[in-house]
C-alpha cells in the first residue's frame, strides 16, 4: 500500500518537474534561442549577398571582414595610446632637462596631436549628442510646460513648432556653420567650432518632439486634479511644481526618448558635414579614404552606431522607470 | 412650493445663501440655460442633499458654490461674503477621488494641510492633524500607500480626509460614493454619519441614491429636469440621529420620505425625451462644463 503511494507521489513530482522544465525551456527559447536564430540567418544572408556585390573598393565586406576590422580598430587605438604616452614621456624629460639647466625656464606643455582613434571618436560623439540633447531639454521642457499651461501661447507658437519640426538637420547645418563662424570668435576657444556646430544642429532637431510632448502632457492633465489645485488655491509656482510637473512626467519622458533617438541620428549626419571628430567624421573619412578596408570599417561603425543608439534608448527607459510614478509606462 | 422659498428668503442673512442663480453655457447653437432661478438658504451644520435626474444641473450648482463656475446671474454668499473663486473653506470631495497618483494617502492630505495651515501650525501639529483626519476615515493603517495600491472605497476615504483636513466651512460632495459598489457605499455612508456626528459640518452632497439622501440629510433638495432646471421641492427629514439603516428600514416616516422622493423623481419629473436626444444634450452640456472649467 505504502509502496504505491510513494510511486504515485514520485510520479506527480516528476510531472511537476517536467512542467517546470517545459516552462523554463519556453522562456529560454523566447529570450535567447529565437534572437540567436534570427541573427544567424541575417549573418548568413549578409555574407552570401556580400560576395556577389563587387564595388570599386573590392568585394562588399561580409561579417568576417567586419569582425577583423573591429579587432584592427581596437589595435589601432592601443597603438595610438602607446604613442601618446611615449610623446608625453619625451616631453617631460625634455622639460626636466631644460629646468636643470635654467631654473627660470617656464615649462611648456604641448598636447599630443596624433589622430583620433575609433574609441576617441565614439567618446566625442557621445559628448556631443549629450550636450546637444541637454541644451534642447533645458529649452524645450520649460517652454513645453508654459505652452501647455497657456492656450494663447500654444496657439501663438504651435505653427512655428509644426513648421520647424520636419526640417532635416542637413538643411540647418550650413546656416549653423556660418553663424557659428561669425559669432563664436575667440583666441582661445573652449570648444572647437565643429563641436559647437554639430551640437547646435542636434539641439535644433531634437527640440521639437520634447516641446510637443511636454505641452500635450501638460494640457491634458485631468481637470479634477486642476480643480484640486484651484480649491487649495495653490500659488502658480507650487501648482507647476506639485501638480503639473509630476502629472506630465510620463509624457515628458516619452518626448525625451523620441528626442534622444532623433538627436543620435542627426548627430552622425551633422558630424559628417561639420567635421566634428566623432563617428560621423569617421564614416566620412573612410568614404573619402577609399582603401580596400574602408567599407568594412564603415560597416563596423554602422553596427556601433546602432548599438549605442539602442543603449541610449534603454538608458532613458531605465531613467524613466526610476523617476516616473507611472510604472506602467 | 414657491411660497415656502420666498418665506425663507425674507429671513435674516443665512450661513450660506445661494441666491437666484441663473447659469447659461455658450454652445455652438446659442446659449444653453442650465439653471434658472435656483435659490436656497442653508443653516450652519445642516446636511443638504441635492437629488435629480442626470443632466439636471446638480453638479453645476455645486461647482458654483465651490467657485469653480461663475453664475451668469445671481450669486452665492457664505457668511455674507460673496463667493467668486474656489477656496479651501469650501472643500470639494470629487466623484473620482482625484487624489494625486504620485503621492501617498498621507502626502495627499499633507498637500492640503500645508497649504491651509502653513502659518498657524507647527510641523508636529501638522503631522498630528493629518494623522487625525486619516484616523477619522479609518485610513491610518494604509496612510503611506499610493492611490494605485488601495481600493476605490479607500481612495474616496482619503479624498474625504483631505477635504475635512482643510476644516472647511462648507463641505461639498459631488456624488462621493457614486463609483462604489453597494456594500462599500453603505460602509461609507455609515462612516460619513459618524464623522458628521463628531464634527457637525455644513454639507452639500449630490446624490442619485434615494436611500442615501434620506439616510444622511437634514433636507433633501429635489431638482427639476433641465434645461432651465431649478429647485422643485424641498423635503425636511426629521428623523432622529444617530440613524441606523436597519432600524429605519421598517420606519414609517423613513418610508414616507423615501416614497415622496421617488414620486418626485419618477412621476412629477419623469424624463420624457427620447433617449438619443437626451444623451446628445447631456454630452454637449458636459463638454461645455469641461470647457468652462478649463478656461479658468
Amino acid at each position: 500500500m505504502s509502496a504505491t503511494t510513494v510511486k504515485l507521489s514520485s510520479a506527480t513530482i516528476s510531472e511537476k518537474l517536467l512542467a517546470i522544465a517545459k516552462n523554463v525551456l519556453q522562456k529560454v527559447t523566447q529570450a535567447m534561442l529565437l534572437p540567436m536564430i534570427g541573427i544567424s540567418i541575417f549573418l548568413i544572408l549578409w555574407s552570401i549577398t556580400a560576395q556577389s556585390i563587387q564595388t570599386s573598393l573590392g568585394e562588399f565586406p561580409g561579417p568576417a571582414a567586419v569582425a577583423t576590422q573591429f579587432v584592427t580598430l581596437y589595435e589601432e587605438h592601443t597603438l595610438e595610446r602607446e604613442k601618446a604616452d611615449a610623446f608625453y614621456q619625451r616631453l617631460q624629460k625634455r622639460n626636466a632637462a631644460k629646468l636643470a639647466k635654467d631654473p627660470d625656464y617656464v615649462v611648456k606643455s604641448r598636447a599630443y596631436t596624433g589622430k583620433e582613434t575609433f574609441l576617441d571618436q565614439i567618446f566625442t560623439s557621445l559628448v556631443t549628442v549629450t550636450s546637444g540633447f541637454l541644451v534642447a531639454a533645458i529649452i524645450a521642457i520649460p517652454l513645453g510646460i508654459w505652452m501647455g499651461l497657456s492656450k494663447r501661447l500654444n496657439s501663438a507658437l504651435n505653427p512655428i513648432v509644426q513648421v520647424f519640426k520636419p526640417v532635416s538637420p542637413l538643411a540647418w547645418l550650413p546656416l549653423v556653420t556660418i553663424v557659428v563662424s561669425a559669432v563664436y570668435v575667440s583666441d582661445d576657444p573652449a570648444v572647437s567650432k565643429s563641436f559647437l556646430t554639430s551640437m547646435i544642429t542636434v539641439s535644433l532637431c531634437s527640440l521639437w518632439p520634447m516641446v510637443i510632448n511636454t505641452s500635450i502632457g501638460v494640457s491634458s492633465i485631468d481637470s479634477d486634479l486642476l480643480n484640486v489645485s484651484k480649491v487649495l488655491r495653490l500659488p502658480a509656482l507650487t501648482h507647476v511644481r506639485k501638480i503639473v510637473l509630476p502629472a506630465s512626467i510620463p509624457m515628458i519622458f516619452t518626448g525625451m526618448r523620441l528626442s534622444f533617438g532623433i538627436a543620435w541620428m542627426v548627430l552622425i549626419a551633422a558630424e559628417m558635414l561639420a567635421q566634428n571628430p566623432g563617428l560621423g567624421k569617421f564614416v566620412w573619412d573612410e568614404f573619402q579614404n577609399g582603401s580596400s578596408n574602408s567599407l568594412a570599417r564603415i560597416m563596423a561603425a554602422i553596427i556601433v552606431i546602432g548599438f549605442i543608439g539602442f543603449l541610449l534608448d534603454q538608458m532613458m527607459l531605465q531613467l524613466q522607470r526610476k523617476v516616473s510614478w507611472d510604472k506602467s509606462s | 412650493m414657491s411660497s415656502s422659498i420666498t418665506a425663507t428668503n425674507t429671513g435674516k442673512s443665512r450661513f450660506l445663501d445661494i441666491s437666484h442663480i441663473d447659469m447659461d453655457f455658450p454652445t455652438p447653437t446659442g446659449s444653453f440655460t442650465a439653471l434658472k432661478g435656483v435659490d436656497l438658504q442653508i443653516e450652519k451644520g445642516e446636511f443638504i442633499s441635492l437629488i435629480g435626474h442626470s443632466g439636471c444641473g446638480k453638479s453645476t450648482v455645486l461647482n458654483i458654490v465651490a467657485g469653480l463656475y461663475q453664475a451668469t446671474k445671481g450669486g452665492v454668499l457664505l457668511q455674507n461674503k460673496e463667493v467668486n473663486e474656489p477656496g479651501p473653506e469650501r472643500a470639494v470631495v470629487f466623484q473620482n477621488h482625484s487624489l494625486l497618483p504620485w503621492l501617498t494617502a498621507y502626502q495627499n492630505v499633507e498637500l492640503a494641510v500645508k497649504q491651509v495651515f502653513n502659518k498657524t501650525m507647527s510641523k508636529i501639529e501638522m503631522r498630528e492633524w493629518i494623522e487625525y483626519n486619516l484616523r477619522l476615515v479609518h485610513m491610518d493603517h494604509a496612510m503611506h500607500k499610493r492611490p494605485s495600491e488601495i481600493s476605490g472605497g479607500m481612495k474616496q476615504r482619503v479624498g474625504i480626509a483631505r477635504a475635512l483636513s482643510m476644516q472647511p466651512e462648507v463641505l461639498l460632495m459631488d456624488e462621493p460614493f457614486g463609483a462604489l459598489d453597494a456594500l462599500t457605499r453603505a460602509h461609507m455612508q455609515d462612516a460619513l454619519m459618524d464623522i458628521q456626528n463628531e464634527l457637525n459640518n455644513t454639507v452639500i452632497m449630490i446624490t442619485h441614491d434615494v436611500d442615501e439622501a434620506v439616510l444622511l440629510s437634514d433636507r433633501i433638495v429635489m431638482m427639476t429636469n433641465g434645461p432651465e432646471a431649478t429647485i422643485g421641492e424641498i423635503l425636511d427629514v426629521k428623523l432622529e440621529r444617530p440613524r441606523s439603516r436597519l432600524a429605519l428600514a421598517k420606519d414609517l416616516e423613513y418610508n414616507r420620505l423615501r416614497s415622496e422622493v421617488l414620486t418626485f423623481l419618477y412621476e412629477k419629473q419623469r424624463k420624457v425625451e427620447n433617449i438619443h436626444q437626451k444623451t446628445a444634450t447631456t454630452t454637449v452640456q458636459q463638454q461645455e462644463n469641461k470647457k468652462q472649467v478649463n478656461e479658468k
